[in-house]
């Protein structure tokens, strides 16, 4: 929708903009390209575009990064993605939703080794891993290291361990978020040897 | 079956000879024959054949409710009793379609009813039905015995409640995924006293309220029953007053299965599902406290099938326990929460598992907590997967190599990969190859979907390998016409071709015109067809209804021809134009 510029308000006398004064400019021109010059300032086309080829235009695919399971929500949703039933999808965003207005909190206690007491967390109020470690960090004043899924915490003498469901220790960032939130009953941030022993590849 | 009838035909070459076995004969012989396909095959051999056969014909399957008219179809199949109808196109799931579309199965019921038709049975998918419309049904047909509604609306439970109280004969009300208006509990009471006759109650998916005491007594009164899914109102403690009565339950849906493990209840529920030997179907847990399913346990070791789609709060340590019980399951329906992991102690215990679907979790956040991994585990851990759907993060052209090296026997694979346009996820590839494994060494299959990123050279593959294939679904993919003749040149058995954002234009459609009248329906939406290009098939072939769906309110748009069509549906009808279009539907 072009912007009207209004007599009115004279909005282009008070307008800063680049070129000599006097030119006037229209916003609309700079996204066709001309003929004989080639555009260098051509926005990044993201994968699917590229890939597409000769899409037609109806189609917006979602701008979603590669595959980091932190990365951000799709922002553009595609009418009709993923092919689930309504019935379905409708099915899952009402239980979603409970969930989120039932929650008050996933508290949780965190301890970290050699520290005189505990903290407690919400961890509702993170929204992936790299939320949390940082929130850790500050909070207990250290570094966590690299996370990779064959050696864990690397270049780091601490390691961010959790309790889950079943009495079991595990290290925090191997399954997807979702589940980590729904499983962990309590943080430890080991510290030293012990540390290493967890983060070894076996 | 069709060999048979060939070897008949050719063995009594002469009609005159045919009629050496009296009618009755034949129809008797004909009662074996039980296919919609086998019937259908029957009546193509001879004249008295397709006399004896449609005069004989108690069960029918219209494919496509716009195809013909239910007047034909009494006509053609006065012995008629039960009858299946399909009505809106498959992409009318995913919002696709229009809401005010069409697909009403009013005019059926009515047509039914005013030539007396005998109707026992009725089995609708994706059709609009009115409450009116179970009204009529219910009070029209003194022996109707099933009624079974799949991805349907437009009715309440005032409908329910009509059937319930008309049809004295129900043995099966059967409501799967409908979209219901719930005027709250009072249908469920409109049951008679006196109505023992049920075997299967279905109603999972209504949102409201049920009075427990009317369905505790309309189970106990109800000793034929062997198949009940619960909705959620339903809770835990009238699951174990339920199930005591029912200890013959073949298949069991759970509605809320929230509770104190500690509980008494809890120990009676035990003891109730112990008795419970026959179940070899579960669903449900539409909420559930997991740590309390181990009671389940005892029954894990006889399931064939098991439903937990709609179970979210199932997961990790919990599931996997569940499932190491299940060693037939030959079905299951699960979300992808499990994760790589869990399928593979799937593909570890499951081995006679036949039919796999994994459902995203969370649809809207456009991640899967699947991937490759573990479709290539199931793949070599249960050997008879004949049908596969599988919602995942990425996929690699390896795996589906690997898969199709290890499963040649499917018969539907649906694959989709939640970022449609996503290549190898190793070698950034298009996953032409993979897919074209699969066609290659599966020659059995019927039904395929595909995703990812993918050029024309997979529907050359196609075209090619999948000589079976009766269903195909593209999104996203293919370069140029190229790709869609591929597929029409080569499937000759397609019936179902459904095609959204690609770029296939008038070339590919006007390609063989005459392919359409031999399939069901042909679907192609945000693709480069044009209103000209439409126009051009729909004047050459009287016998399909091409509808053109613009919502963009363009009064000038029906002008002009050079302009992209938003969405087209074509299918084969012998009904001619159909009379209930909305304004947004033009039939060209």
């Amino acid at each position: 929708m072009a912007f009207q510029r209004d007599g009115d308000l004279n909005l282009e006398a008070t307008e800063l903009r680049l070129g000599p004064p006097g030119t006037t400019e229209e916003p609309e021109k700079q996204t066709h390209p001309t003929t004989t010059a080639k555009c260098n300032k051509r926005s990044l086309p993201d994968m699917n575009e590229e890939s597409a080829g000769s899409r037609t235009n109806n189609s917006n695919v979602s701008n979603e990064k590669k595959h980091d399971r932190t990365s951000p929500p799709t922002k553009a949703q595609v009418v009709g993605w993923p092919p689930i039933r309504s019935y379905r999808k409708n099915c899952l965003q009402a239980k979603k939703m409970e969930a989120e207005a039932a929650g008050s909190g996933i508290y949780v206690k965190v301890s970290m080794d050699g520290a005189p007491y505990l903290r407690k967390i919400d961890l509702k109020v993170y929204k992936d891993y790299p939320e949390l470690l940082k929130a850790l960090e500050d909070m207990f004043k250290f570094k966590v290291g690299e996370y990779s899924e064959r050696e864990g915490y690397n270049g780091s003498e601490f390691a961010p361990t959790y309790e889950d469901k079943d009495g079991d220790w595990m290290l925090v960032g191997d399954v997807p978020w979702d589940m980590f939130m729904n499983s962990c009953k309590r943080l430890r941030i080991m510290k030293g040897s012990e540390a290493r022993g967890l983060s070894c590849a076996v | 079956m069709v060999s048979l009838c060939s070897f008949i035909s050719y063995y009594w070459e002469e009609e005159k000879r045919m009629n050496y076995f009296p009618d009755e004969v034949l129809e008797h012989v004909f009662d074996f024959v039980t296919s919609s396909r086998d019937r259908n095959a029957l009546s193509q051999v001879c004249k008295s054949w397709y006399r004896i056969e449609s005069s004989s014909r108690q069960k029918v399957f219209i494919g496509n409710c716009y195809a013909i008219s239910p007047e034909r179809v009494i006509e053609r199949f006065p012995a008629l009793k039960s009858i299946a109808l399909k009505g809106k196109p498959h992409f009318a799931d995913f919002n696709l379609v229009p809401h005010e579309w069409g697909g009403f199965v009013y005019p059926w019921i009515e047509a039914f009813a005013r030539n007396r038709v005998g109707l026992e049975e009725l089995r609708l998918k994706r059709m609009v039905v009115s409450d009116d419309s179970l009204e009529l049904l219910s009070r029209s047909f003194a022996n109707f015995k099933s009624l079974v509604l799949v991805s349907c609306e437009g009715f309440t439970t005032d409908g329910l409640a009509a059937i319930a109280a008309n049809c004295r004969c129900l043995r099966e009300l059967d409501l799967q995924e409908n979209e219901v208006e719930d005027h709250r509990g009072h249908w469920l009471s409109c049951f008679h006293d006196s109505h023992t006759s049920l075997v299967s109650l279905n109603f999972a998916c209504l949102k409201g309220d049920i009075n427990l005491g009317v369905l505790e007594r309309l189970v106990a009164r109800s000793p034929n029953l062997r198949s009940l899914r619960l909705n959620r109102a339903v809770p835990f403690d009238t699951l174990q007053k339920i199930l005591m009565q029912s200890p013959n339950l073949v298949d069991l849906g759970v509605g809320s299965y929230v509770h104190d493990p500690d509980s008494e209840t809890y120990d009676k529920l035990v003891t109730a599902i112990e008795k419970c030997k026959s179940v070899r179907s579960l669903s449900g847990f539409l909420d559930v406290a997991p740590h309390c399913l181990p009671a389940f346990h005892s029954i894990c070791p006889n399931l064939t099938s098991l439903n937990l789609s709609y179970a979210p709060g199932i997961q990790g340590g919990e599931l996997t326990k569940l499932i190491r019980h299940c060693r037939k399951l030959q079905r299951l329906w699960i979300l992808d929460c499990i994760g790589d992991k869990g399928l593979e102690v799937v593909a570890s215990t499951c081995k006679d598992l036949q039919e796999l679907r994994v459902f995203p979790s969370d649809p809207y956040i456009g991640h899967a907590a699947v991937t490759e991994e573990g479709l290539v585990a199931i793949s070599s851990g249960c050997p008879k997967l004949h049908s596969i759907l599988y919602f995942c993060q990425q996929m690699t052209n390896a795996a589906l190599i690997t898969v199709a090296k290890n499963c040649p026997n499917f018969i539907r694979f649906r694959l989709c990969i939640l970022d449609p346009t996503k290549p190898d996820a190793v070698t950034q590839q298009p996953l032409d190859e993979g897919f074209g494994a699969i066609v290659h060494s599966c020659r059995g299959l019927r039904r395929l979907s595909l995703t990812g990123l993918l050029t024309d050279q997979v529907f050359l593959y196609i075209g090619m390998y999948a000589e079976q294939l009766e269903m195909l679904s593209i999104a996203f993919a293919g370069d140029s016409d190229k790709g869609m003749q591929y597929v029409l040149n080569g499937c000759k058995r397609l019936r179902k071709l459904e095609i959204r954002d690609s770029p296939f234009g008038n070339g590919a459609l006007l390609m063989d015109v005459g392919k359409y009248e031999a399939m069901r329906s042909l679907w192609m939406s945000s693709c480069e067809v044009t209103l000209g290009g439409c126009k051009t098939l729909a004047k050459k072939m009287p016998r399909l209804n091409v509808e053109i769906m613009n919502e963009n309110e363009q009064t000038d748009f029906i002008f002009d021809d050079a302009q992209k069509v938003d969405k087209m549906y074509l299918y084969r009808t012998l009904a001619g134009q159909r009379k209930d279009a909305p304004d947004f539907v033009w039939t060209l």
